[in-house]
């Protein structure tokens, strides 16, 4: 088995009081691509962020090629972060640049390539994710769909050989969500891309994927194969695929206080009455 | 009281890597261009659009210093002196802190919004994540461009009162203009000018720094940019004056 690229190993996170990830472990393996699974709000976005460094951990480690996020100087971290081309839930261009602009960013800030060359290099990409004629438009122009597409166009413009993607079809129609499927398909196989990708579309998922991995209440649920994934009985992993309404897959956090707040209760004042002093 | 100190501290921190980027962006070969268009654009930003309001209200500010003033000298018989005394409020004081409250109100708050949106965005997050320093991309060209404009848009507000005075001596208090031109030539000397426009160029600084500090703070949505962008409004004055006063004490200290 070759060495894990990137290794989570006893991640915990939380916001406030808020647990996101306990003791969260994940090897992912060079060229692979990793879908992670799990319901809104679970914290798929927010490991991403972990991943890229943006965001401190409470406890744990992220290891890049056995190297430690935390250890790393700003130099390191950087060309991590050269390295991995990261598509956001939103897109996340610059509302000030147009969508030429915006592709030619981190090239013209890391290269020395000449401004025609970039140019070109934005109409090839634009013209993949389906965008060229609107090559000139500002974001608030475009749809939300369209900043995706537009976002992923920008995460390509390194060439990375890393890719992190935030449901990279959620909010497409279904011709577009086919035309991302391949692109990231033809990165895999063309280039040898490791992909981590976040979605809820479990048809892209099984296709795309080689491995996926179930988050829910801050860990693993189950991490395995497409062909695990398909056929196992885990109830989790099967509500989930299965998208079925019963099971044990209720929002953790809702689950018990909910009764109690709709009757005007706090949960901890349910139980036994009062107390004595 | 701790949140104070850490609030202090960041800020000083953001000052400190500001400086610390400030060689890296306008320097290093690939960047620099980038960079420059980039001030330039910020400088039309920040300070072209506040050059009307400064000049319109410097020149009332003048003029209302000559009126205030002139009544007092002439129980002296020495009318002229106003020119004296406008000439000194203005280049020491007046000019540089009316420009820097304006600008506070144009460049601040819109640097504010700006970086504040970007925040709820993503946008800085994803400026990290390509390995774009958001201090050296987005904060230097803004606090260099608030320094030069604001020592420009000072120079500006500085002639304009002297106009406004000018008018007002001529229309109102049967001053010659030659002669309130010679008093207020002969009275000003190069160390007025000079701790007028340092003080503007810090204020320059300090407007831009707090807005971008406050910006790039902004957590929750539109109200959070809209509760930053009022609060860096409200901060950038009060700084501003305490700044101001210790600018005073020290000028004063050394006799300049
Ligand atoms: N900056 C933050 N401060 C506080 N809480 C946060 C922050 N960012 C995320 N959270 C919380 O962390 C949890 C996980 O958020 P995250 O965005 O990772 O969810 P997600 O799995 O990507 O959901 P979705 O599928 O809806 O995108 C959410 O409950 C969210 O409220
Ligand atoms: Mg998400």
């Amino acid at each position: 088995m070759p060495e894990p690229l990137i290794q989570l190993q006893g991640i915990s996170k939380y916001f406030g009081d808020r647990m996101i990830y306990h003791d969260l472990h994940l090897d992912i393996f060079p060229g692979e691509t990793l879908v992670i699974l799990g319901g809104s709000g679970s914290g798929k976005s927010t490991l991403l962020r972990v991943l890229m460094g943006h965001l401190k951990i409470d406890a744990g480690h992220v290891l890049i090629r056995g190297r430690s996020l935390n250890d790393m100087d700003r130099r390191e971290l950087d060309s991590w972060r050269k390295s991995v081309g990261v598509l956001f839930q939103t897109g996340a261009l610059f509302n000030s640049m147009t969508l030429r602009e915006n592709l030619a960013l981190p090239v013209r800030e890391h290269t020395d390539l000449d401004d025609q060359t970039i140019d070109l290099m934005a109409q090839i990409y634009l013209q993949l994710v389906g965008l060229r004629e609107h090559i000139d438009k500002l974001p608030a122009e475009l749809s939300g769909g369209m900043k995706k597409r537009g976002g992923l166009a920008r995460a390509l413009m390194m060439q990375p050989r890393i890719l992190f993607y935030d449901e990279p079809t959620a909010g497409l129609d279904p011709i577009s969500t086919a035309q991302i499927g391949e692109l990231i398909m033809n990165l895999k196989n063309k280039m040898g891309a490791t992909s981590v990708l976040v979605t809820h579309d479990m048809q892209s998922a099984f296709q795309l994927a080689d491995r996926l991995a179930l988050l829910f209440d801050g860990k693993f649920a189950a991490i395995g194969s497409v062909e695990y994934f398909r056929t196992t009985a885990d109830p989790l992993v099967r509500q989930f695929v299965d998208g079925r309404l019963d099971g044990p897959f209720i929002n953790p956090s809702d689950q018990c206080s909910y009764k109690a707040e709709l009757l005007g209760r706090k949960l901890h004042e349910v139980p036994h009455g009062k107390k004595t002093t | 009281m701790r949140a104070a100190i850490e609030f202090f501290g960041d800020f000083f921190y953001l000052l400190l890597d500001t400086l610390r980027a400030i060689g890296p962006a306008l320097s290093s070969g690939r960047g620099r261009l980038l960079a420059w268009r980039n001030l330039w654009i910020q400088m039309n930003r920040i300070g072209v659009e506040s050059i009307p309001i400064v000049s319109l209200v410097m020149f009332c500010i003048g003029a209302i210093l000559a009126i205030q003033i002139a009544p007092e000298f002439a129980k002296f018989g020495m009318v002229p002196v106003t020119a004296d005394v406008v000439a000194l409020a203005t280049f020491r004081e007046m000019g540089p802190l009316v420009s820097a409250v304006v600008m506070t109100g144009f460049g601040g708050a819109a640097i504010a919004a700006e970086i504040g949106t970007m925040v709820v965005g993503e946008e800085i997050e994803a400026m990290e994540a390509m390995a774009i320093d958001p201090v050296r991309f987005l904060v230097v060209p803004r606090v260099v461009a608030g320094m030069l404009m604001m020592v420009c848009l000072t120079v500006v507000g500085d002639l304009a009162a002297m106009f406004g005075g000018l008018v007002a001596s001529v229309l109102l208090l049967h001053l010659g203009s030659l002669q309130y031109t010679q008093h207020a030539l002969a009275i000003l000397k190069v160390g007025d000018f000079i701790t007028g426009l340092a003080k503007a160029a810090v204020f320059g600084v300090l407007i831009t720094a707090i807005a971008c500090f406050l910006g790039l703070k902004v957590r929750g949505g539109a109200e959070g940019v809209g509760l930053n962008t009022s609060k860096t409004v409200v901060f950038t004055i009060v700084a501003l004056i305490l700044v101001d006063l210790i600018f005073t004490s020290v000028f004063f200290y050394l006799g300049v």
